[in-house]
């Protein structure tokens, strides 16, 4: 494995007397896909949180490309390299595909903007990832779903980002869209950057992610090579026991054993 | 959909410029153009088609009941007393779309009016340093209700009722027991609502603002065909300067009919088109959309979400100083019911009744020009028909509540049709 371009170690946060995330690491790779798995409340979102500077960590040390950096505010990660698409609220849904791509980094000439030069390069981006829209210049408000996910990871790519941490971006989409962005992911893992994806859906996990580090009750469970590991192994260190729900039902019918987690 | 129409662009030969076979927008044939309309009226586009239907139709309208209705005379009158309210649409047009309200408009006009006042006659300041503090005034209140409203998180319709009645109350305080501060006839004050331009001074500036839209638009959609995307069709560009050039010699004919374009509207339709390029070509515009559409979405992009609302704040309460030190200047005196009048709901009311809506990230500066005219024109043909302020203020009731069902019913129209991809 090449140097790891993100490395967090012993990364602590407290919430009141809540402690979501204890002595937490996690390292990224250039062209590496790492899944982060969790149950609800391991601590998934508040670490991405904190490498996202939302939410800055108690303690703990963060190395991006071997330097020891802080993480503060959003602005921080950002000029890092390290670009964040949530879920949901990632784009503004009043304006258009190009201005929501250049949110924050709109490219000006004398003062003014520059449409031009912003909807050729919106343009060329999408091309390069292969991705098809009706109109650059509708609002973001009347695309489907997946359509927006995908805006969402392309904006992403303008600031040159080493790292891009996806939080569940499969979660509200169809079959046909879920495969358009997992084959999105996979572009981001070609052009050489390190991906965080965080999913509840061990189906597109197995699909895409060649890792897979997981938190339990905001502590390190397991870090898995997904292609030698089984799904039995991983569900396992997320539910924290062998004897699990999942695993049970998988006993009982073991004809349908589903991939969903 | 209708066959695209590849546009012909000599110069570009060589450099593959083949249409995005992606783009379902057809604007180079005419039959395109169309459209694109209808695309846009069914998915709650409307834009300033509404508000320019009702104008002429209430011009027409008071026309049929009034002759004098559309004389120089009148028209002229009128472009002079929308200006001072129209200011304060537009600071009022800068919150709705953070998706905000702002209650202190009035009281900020009728506090800087006071500022103005007292500056210039008790202390005795120069006329136009006393203008200056006046506006200055208006920008650190609405720098002060900002504050209050992105640091600590109070809602803005409350910080704004505070200020409505806080600032009444400064300017009670400032005018003192006398009540009334007359200001000089002949000075600065006075001359921005009581200056009239020569003829081929209106003409001008009429030849300049239509020349340097054909001019801009014309490099502008050149730079588009040849970076490959689609462009105006010269047909387009024709039309729409037309939609330009037309009301604006119409306008400064009829202006100079009577005595010319008056300072006190220039100043007006200049911060009208200032804000409005502010808004749509720059950086800090673009912000201001982003934070009314999504702030969160807006802060995670890297936005400074505060510094945008105190600054839009400040910008909002600054106008409505700039409106009070009009309505100080056509009346050539600041008194204890400057501003606190009907200004307020008419400032909002013209915001909305132009097209900006309520529910933020949505509308243009032009609203408060187009929406001062309906307002205006409504007062003065109902003053010309001698009816009261009863009946006008039934009327404008219902323009409004028209406005603000068209505003409700195109975001529910969009919200229809938003998941149709």
């Amino acid at each position: 494995m090449s140097t790891p371009v993100l490395e967090l170690s012993g990364i602590s946060k407290n919430f009141g007397a809540v402690q979501a995330l204890n002595q937490v690491d996690l390292t990224v790779s250039a062209g590496e896909v790492v899944a982060l798995l969790g149950d609800n409340g391991a601590g998934k979102s508040t670490l991405v949180k904190v490498i996202a500077g939302v939410n800055p960590a108690d303690s703990g040390d963060v190395l991006f490309e071997g330097q020891q950096v802080s993480i503060n505010r959003p602005a921080d990660a950002q000029r890092l390299g390290i670009a964040t698409i949530y879920q949901d609220l990632a784009l503004c849904d009043n304006l258009d595909i190009v201005a929501n791509l250049f949110l924050g980094v709109e490219k000006t000439a004398f003062g003014a903007l520059d449409e031009v030069e912003m909807e050729r390069r919106a343009l060329k981006l999408l091309d390069s990832l292969s991705v098809k829209m009706p109109s650059l210049r509708v609002p973001v408000a009347s695309l489907s779903g997946g359509q927006r996910q995908i805006i969402a990871i392309a904006r992403s790519l303008l600031g040159e980002p080493k790292v891009v941490l996806l939080d569940e971006p499969t979660a509200a989409l169809g079959v046909a869209q879920t495969a358009q962005v997992l084959d999105l992911i996979e572009r981001l893992r070609d052009r050489g950057l390190g991906v965080i994806l965080i999913s509840h859906n061990m189906a597109d996990v197995r699909a895409v992610a060649d890792r897979a580090a997981v938190l339990r009750l905001g502590r390190n469970a397991g870090d898995f090579n997904v292609e030698e590991t089984s799904y039995e192994q991983i569900v396992a260190a997320i539910t924290g026991a062998s004897d699990n729900p999942v695993s049970r039902r998988s006993e009982r019918t073991p004809a349908t054993r589903t991939e969903e987690a | 959909m209708a066959q695209q129409t590849p546009v012909s662009n000599d110069t570009a030969n060589d450099a593959p410029v083949a249409q995005d076979p992606r783009l379902i927008v057809t604007r180079t044939t005419p039959a395109g153009i169309l459209a694109t309309l209808r695309r846009r009226i069914r998915g709650g586009e409307l834009g300033p088609l509404p508000v320019i239907v009702g104008l002429i139709l209430i011009c027409v309208v008071f026309q049929l009941l009034h002759e004098r209705f559309l004389s120089p005379q009148n028209l002229s009158n009128l472009t002079v007393q929308v200006a001072a309210v129209g200011l304060m649409t537009t600071g009022v047009i800068m919150v709705l779309l953070l998706g905000e309200i702002d209650l202190s408009i009035g009281s900020v006009a009728g506090a800087a009016s006071a500022v103005l006042a007292v500056l210039a006659v008790r202390v005795g300041i120069p006329e136009w340093g006393a203008i200056a503090a006046a506006a200055g005034a208006g920008l650190v209140i609405g720098i002060l209700h900002g504050t209050i409203f992105a640091k600590i998180g109070v809602p803005a319709f409350v910080v704004t009722l505070a200020g409505l009645l806080g600032w009444q109350g400064v300017q009670l305080q400032l005018l003192g027991s006398d009540g009334t501060v007359n200001i000089s006839d002949t000075g600065a004050i006075a001359a921005l609502t009581h200056t009239y331009f020569v003829p081929s001074f209106g003409w001008g500036i009429a030849v300049v603002a239509v020349g340097v839209f054909v001019a801009f638009t014309l490099v502008g959609e050149r730079r588009r065909a040849a970076a490959g995307l689609v462009a105006m069709s010269p047909l387009e560009i024709a039309v729409r300067s037309l939609a330009l050039a037309v009301p604006v010699f119409g306008s400064v004919y009829v202006l100079n009919q009577y005595k010319g374009v008056p300072l006190a509207f220039l100043i007006f339709v200049g911060f009208v088109v200032a804000f409005d390029l502010m808004l749509r070509k720059t950086r800090y515009g673009r912000m201001v959309f982003a934070v009314g559409g999504g702030a969160e979405a807006a802060r995670r992009a890297g936005i400074n979400v505060d510094l945008i609302r105190i600054s839009v704040f400040g910008l909002a309460s600054m106008l409505s100083a700039m409106g009070g030190i009009l309505l100080v200047s056509r009346s050539f005196s600041a008194s204890l019911d400057t501003g606190a009048g009907e200004e307020l709901m008419m400032a909002i009311a013209a915001a909305v009744i132009g097209g900006t809506s309520l529910f933020g990230g949505r509308g243009n500066a032009y609203s408060a020009l187009l929406g001062g005219l309906v307002l205006g024109a409504i007062t003065s043909g109902l003053y010309l028909l001698q009816m009261g302020t009863p009946v006008r203020f039934m009327i404008t009731a219902l323009v409004l509540l028209i406005a603000v069902t068209l505003d409700a019913m195109s975001r529910r129209s969009r919200r229809v049709h938003a998941r149709g991809g």
